[in-house]
């Protein structure tokens, strides 16, 4: 259930009668004018009022809102892309994207999970769920990266992995778990971008990055809200609740240090205005490749260990009790 | 074999918590008598059935002797937090009282058929095994530790997954393990894994699939998702075999399926290979 549904009949509403009064202000624009500058005003507040400080579930919504920019319309705004394809073994997984391509003049390894942004794209993209052979296309374009020596972006936007038996009988785990070696492997900078829904280790697979950059309102979580309450209370209808607790909101996560960066979006969500949120997120994935530019290899290496071996590290207790 | 005092004290406390005499195999239903049942390492004399196992005991049936645990120092911590129907530090203690454990990993090194080697066994008992960041940070202390003594780790896995309650922190977890898998063996050191009863989820995907070589306990549940969301997902009934250890082996995920009471012998043959090769090995394959 879409938790904005009841208040954005509201909006609708107003921008029904906003259009309506355009049209027939064309027989009486004075009067007309005026009326429209009310009604505008009057759309702003209730605006405000629907999205201006969305729970952490109503941001759940809007990362999973169906207009929401896709991986691909990031990259339709690169120079050049050239798609490569498949895993070299099994098939071509196209809930994951990648390729070649120029980013502002810059040579990159672009890779995205993709879902459809209509029924039939998601059944061709399943969703967005990526499967064993569409991570080990991963691991190929990741070392590919490393062979041509260019930076990996990736975009990640999956509830999680493919949780199909054919995923499960070609090693599901072993492919996730062969991603996250590849990126902290991976000899070239690497800045992952947080775009839609960042669901469990199928998302990881994507963000192990020396830069993760979250939208204002993307998801990052251990699993989704509905997973982790089906864990927690065999009950996915309390998915809300979890949604609260797992602390998955971009500002969480910068404050825990485990993004990097947030890019703002127009209120209510990218979706509302696209081609501003794409331009806003490749200027700050051009920054931050920029930045990148400036490490040799080893020394990228050595901090990405240290940032990854740092998180949740608890204090030790030094106390006799603690040492047995 | 004389038993370390560690052991020693370790069975007495097990003694106290467990008053119970008899366990009834879930899998042939035959009444077993615990004493019997520890001795013969936790496997149904009757139908074979492989019972999750403490991680002491297994710890105690692997090294010759001696076990010198690291990381039992490191905190457990409330990053979150959490707190749904019980606190999560709540949930910690009731788990600790239960299970003697003080986190769901137990680290450490000692000899195992005369080869120095790291040992890290997960417990299922403790929150269903769930990693969060204590288990990956025993997990990272074992990896490190044994890269700077250049000598091979073992990881017995026992994993629900990533731990809910300690949300992202948990799942960084993954890549925590990571980074330390990929330095240790980088190094030209060999991770072995053993898998148990159940590894899923965060686990399985990440260090228990990272390893040079993968044993599996017979029966033992080992996959991604979990049957009940595959089950939903698909809404239909997975066949019994589905996601055993020995379906994994057919598929081609795993090396070999093990007896427990075989492991021992299969690792030292396994060290013993690595032993040998030593000399030859590439250190450093960025060197």
């Amino acid at each position: 259930m879409n938790p904005f549904a009841d208040r954005e009949r509201a909006l609708f509403e107003l921008e029904r009668r906003i259009a309506e009064l355009r049209t027939a202000s064309a027989d009486q624009p004075v009067v007309i004018a005026s009326e429209i500058a009310t009604l505008e005003a009057k759309y702003q507040e209730v605006l405000h009022d629907v999205y201006g400080s969305p729970t952490p579930w109503q941001k759940v919504h809007i990362a999973r809102h169906p207009n929401r920019p896709t991986a691909l319309e990031y990259i339709a705004a690169f120079d050049r892309f050239d798609e490569l394809h498949g895993d070299r073994a099994y098939r071509d997984d196209q809930a994951v994207v990648g390729g070649l391509g120029l980013l502002r003049g810059r040579a990159v390894m672009a890779i995205g999970q993709q879902r459809g942004r209509d029924t039939k794209e998601n059944l061709r993209r399943n969703f967005g769920m990526v499967a064993p052979e569409g991570y080990r296309k991963v691991q190929r374009l990741a070392h590919l990266a490393t062979r041509f020596g260019v930076p990996m972006v990736t975009f990640v936007d999956t509830k999680g992995a493919d949780p199909g038996i054919g995923s499960e009988e070609r090693a599901q785990s072993e492919a996730i778990a062969q991603c996250l070696v590849a990126f902290t492997d991976a000899t070239v900078p690497i800045v992952a971008v947080i775009i839609g829904e960042g669901g469990s280790g199928g998302a990881l697979a994507l963000a192990i990055a020396d830069r993760v950059i979250m939208l204002e309102n993307s998801t990052y979580s251990v699993a989704s809200p509905e997973g982790c309450a089906a864990i927690l209370w065999a009950d996915a209808t309390k998915a809300e609740e979890a949604a609260s607790h797992l602390k998955l909101t971009a500002q969480d996560l910068l404050r825990f240090g485990i993004v990097d960066e947030i890019v703002p979006e127009p209120l209510g969500g990218a979706n509302r205005d696209p081609a501003t949120v794409v331009a806003r997120v490749l200027d700050r994935v051009d920054a931050a490749l920029s930045d990148l530019d400036r490490y040799a290899s080893p020394t990228l290496l050595s901090a990405r260990y240290e940032k990854y071996r740092r998180i949740g590290s608890s204090k030790r207790d030094s106390s006799p009790a603690g040492k047995r | 074999m004389p038993m370390p005092e560690w052991l020693h004290v370790r069975r007495a406390k097990d003694e106290e918590r467990n008053t119970a005499q008899w366990s009834k195999c879930p899998e042939c239903g035959e009444m077993l008598y615990r004493r019997d049942l520890a001795a013969n390492l936790w496997v149904c004399s009757r139908c074979n059935h492989h019972f999750r196992m403490g991680a002491y005991d297994r710890i105690s049936g692997i090294v010759d002797g001696d076990f010198a645990e690291i990381g039992a120092d490191v905190q457990v911590g409330d990053p979150l937090s959490w707190t749904d129907r019980k606190s999560y530090p709540a949930k910690l203690a009731g788990d600790r009282e239960k299970s003697g454990l003080s986190e769901g990993v137990v680290c450490g090194f000692g000899q195992i058929g005369g080869f120095e080697a790291g040992l890290g066994v997960m417990d299922f008992h403790f929150r269903g095994g769930t990693m969060g960041t204590v288990v990956g940070e025993r997990i990272a202390l074992l990896l490190e530790e044994g890269r700077s003594r250049a000598v091979p780790c073992i990881i017995f896995t026992a994993s629900g997954g990533a731990r809910m309650e300690e949300g992202m922190f948990a799942l960084m977890q993954l890549a925590k393990a990571t980074a330390a898998v990929t330095r240790f063996v980088n190094d030209g050191n060999l991770l072995i894994t053993v898998l148990t009863d159940p590894t899923t989820g965060g686990v399985s995907a990440s260090f228990a699939f990272q390893a040079d070589v993968i044993v599996a306990e017979p029966g033992a549940m080992i996959g991604f998702a979990g049957r009940r969301v595959i089950e939903q997902t698909i809404r239909q009934k997975l066949p019994d075999r589905f996601q055993t250890a020995e379906f994994l082996l057919e598929k081609g995920h795993i090396d070999m399926v093990v007896e427990r009471r075989r492991i021992k012998e299969m690792l030292v043959h396994l060290l013993g290979y690595a032993a040998k090769g030593a000399a030859r090995r590439l250190h450093g394959v960025r060197a």
